[in-house]
């Protein structure tokens, strides 16, 4: 039976390819374990952090204490951004909201800045990061609260803005955004969120009703790949404690 | 000769600060922060702070303990508590001004007052609310054809004119330093210390360990001299002084006592028990 956490994984990991040699920076647990399978078998250029200053080349375990590693840089926190600003990075954010273009909140909600109801992260890197290059979003827990019509403080920049920005948007995109029950793109002229596949196990109408706009939605919308033998071997010596099965349950 | 010998305590310090000031402080998120300079602001009769940070417990203390009026970050974390339960409490209150940025862009605030220039460009906070928000936040139109562009139309193109944040004060906590004000870090990522004291007016380093000149380069690399005395004006020995954030490697954080800070923040009792016992530890 294929486990729901493993597609989320190998969805993860197909946002990074033909991404060749950049730094590709998931954010969270299963971004991170799709990452790094992406590494193990499609992408082996991939350059990966230790989740702090190093740049580490061997599959590290998550959820392991003292995990080997294979250090092939110094990559501090100033450094990053040197990465950042030269577009040869695709990370992989899980926004609080997410709208129709792609525009994200990581910040805060509610409407009044300074009194915010809900006070999240701030706009940390989102504003450099989705100007500067690839930025690919997952969302745990696809829903109409995280799905909205126009998100409360846009952090991360959408398609619409990016758009109109012109020549300074030049470097904005947004591969993909994998959530729980589907994989979900970009990839039509006006640039609207549209159902690129839905996971097995899971019906369109699921993905519709889960989602707080209308998303773009073609006929006979493919099934989101399944791991092979081989992935499911990888995934389990990159997530030996079956971190991603607590994130994700299965149905 | 020697140099002037910089060392004081963490209460000289505070007496050189003044109510209203502009504080940055080093480190990053829950690692290396000079928190026995912070509680030592916490405890004294200082207000109406603005505080500038890569924010951690030291935005949040400073909250709980009422000291602050305005804090400029682009995001307040404990690292392993991704939200800082004290700083949220103050904002979701509305007891807080705020001044939001990206945190590349804070790099270039602090950078450009570094360098004391007015501001530095960066395409970082295009196409976000970061505008609308922030109503002083700038554009700034190249005045060079874009490099990269080889066809006729020239684009000039519209960039964030990020501006210097100029800081009052910086407060930063090195691993080594000596009685000049030279400061080493030992620990995997220097942050963005450096930043903090030369963007400031006024500079405080505390230190784990004071030691003699001629043993810092015998301590680590001269890579990790990151410090040097023209960067600080006071040296306060503080063996332990970012505790209970991390200072590796001399310790990890107390994941415990981060743990009870955290918790002290669901009501005005659990946070009174919890300072008078952790105020003088």
């Amino acid at each position: 039976m294929t486990r729901r956490a493993d597609v989320c994984a190998v969805a993860l990991a197909e946002v990074f390819r033909g991404d060749g040699e950049i730094l590709a920076n998931p954010i969270g647990n299963l971004p991170m374990i799709g990452g790094r399978l992406a590494r193990e078998t499609f992408e082996p250029d991939l350059v990966m952090t230790d989740g702090e200053a190093l740049l580490v080349q061997n599959p590290m375990p998550v959820g392991v204490a003292e995990p080997d590693k294979v250090v092939e840089a110094w990559n501090p926190y100033r450094a990053m951004f040197d990465v950042v600003w030269s577009g040869r990075r695709h990370i992989v954010m899980g926004p609080v909201q997410i709208d129709r273009h792609g525009n994200t909140n990581i910040a805060w909600v509610g409407d009044d800045a300074q009194r915010p109801s809900r006070q999240f992260l701030g706009f940390r890197g989102g504003p450099g990061n989705t100007i500067s290059h690839a930025t690919s979003y997952w969302v745990p827990n696809h829903s109409p609260r995280v799905f909205v019509d126009r998100v409360d403080v846009v952090v991360g920049v959408g398609y619409d803005r990016a758009i109109q920005l012109g020549e300074s948007g030049r470097f904005h995109r947004i591969p993909a955004v994998v959530t729980n029950l589907a994989v979900l793109d970009f990839e039509n002229e006006e640039r609207i969120m549209q159902l690129r596949s839905k996971h097995p196990g899971v019906t369109v109408d699921e993905v519709t009703a889960a989602t707080g706009f209308g998303l773009v939605v073609e006929n006979d919308i493919p099934e989101t790949r399944s791991p092979t033998a081989e992935e499911l071997d990888l995934l389990d010596a990159i997530d030996p404690t079956g971190l991603r099965y607590r994130e994700v349950p299965d149905p | 000769m020697s140099p002037r010998d910089k060392r004081m305590t963490e209460d000289e310090v505070v007496a050189q600060l003044a109510s209203g000031m502009t504080i940055g402080i080093g480190g990053w998120g829950s690692r290396r922060k000079p928190m026995s300079l912070v509680r030592a602001i916490a405890r004294s009769d200082l207000t109406d702070l603005t505080i500038v940070s890569y924010g951690g417990p030291d935005v949040g203390l400073l909250c709980a303990t009422g000291k602050v009026r305005k804090v400029v970050y682009s995001f307040v974390s404990l690292d392993s508590i991704p939200l800082e339960p004290h700083f949220r409490k103050a904002r979701e209150a509305g007891q807080l001004e705020v001044e939001e940025y990206d945190e590349g862009m804070f790099l270039l605030g602090l950078q450009a007052a570094a360098w004391r220039v007015p501001f530095l460009p960066t395409r970082a906070g295009l196409g976000t609310d970061l505008l609308a928000l922030s109503p002083d936040l700038r554009t700034v139109t190249s005045p060079y054809p874009d490099p990269y562009e080889d066809d006729e139309e020239h684009v000039y193109e519209e960039l964030i004119a990020m501006p210097a944040l100029r800081l009052d004060v910086a407060l930063v906590h090195m691993n080594r330093g000596d009685a000049y004000g030279n400061g080493q870090y030992l620990g995997v990522d220097p942050y963005f210390d450096e930043l903090f004291l030369w963007a400031a007016e006024r500079r405080f380093m505390s230190v784990e360990q004071v030691v003699d000149t001629e043993d810092l380069s015998k301590l680590g690399p001269v890579q990790s001299l990151r410090v040097n005395r023209l960067m600080v004006d006071g040296v306060v020995e503080a063996p332990g002084g970012a505790w209970f954030t991390s200072c590796q490697p001399d310790y990890e954080r107390d994941e415990e006592l981060q743990a009870r800070y955290a918790e002290a923040a669901t009501s005005d009792e659990a946070w009174g028990a919890f300072w008078s016992e952790w105020e003088h530890r």
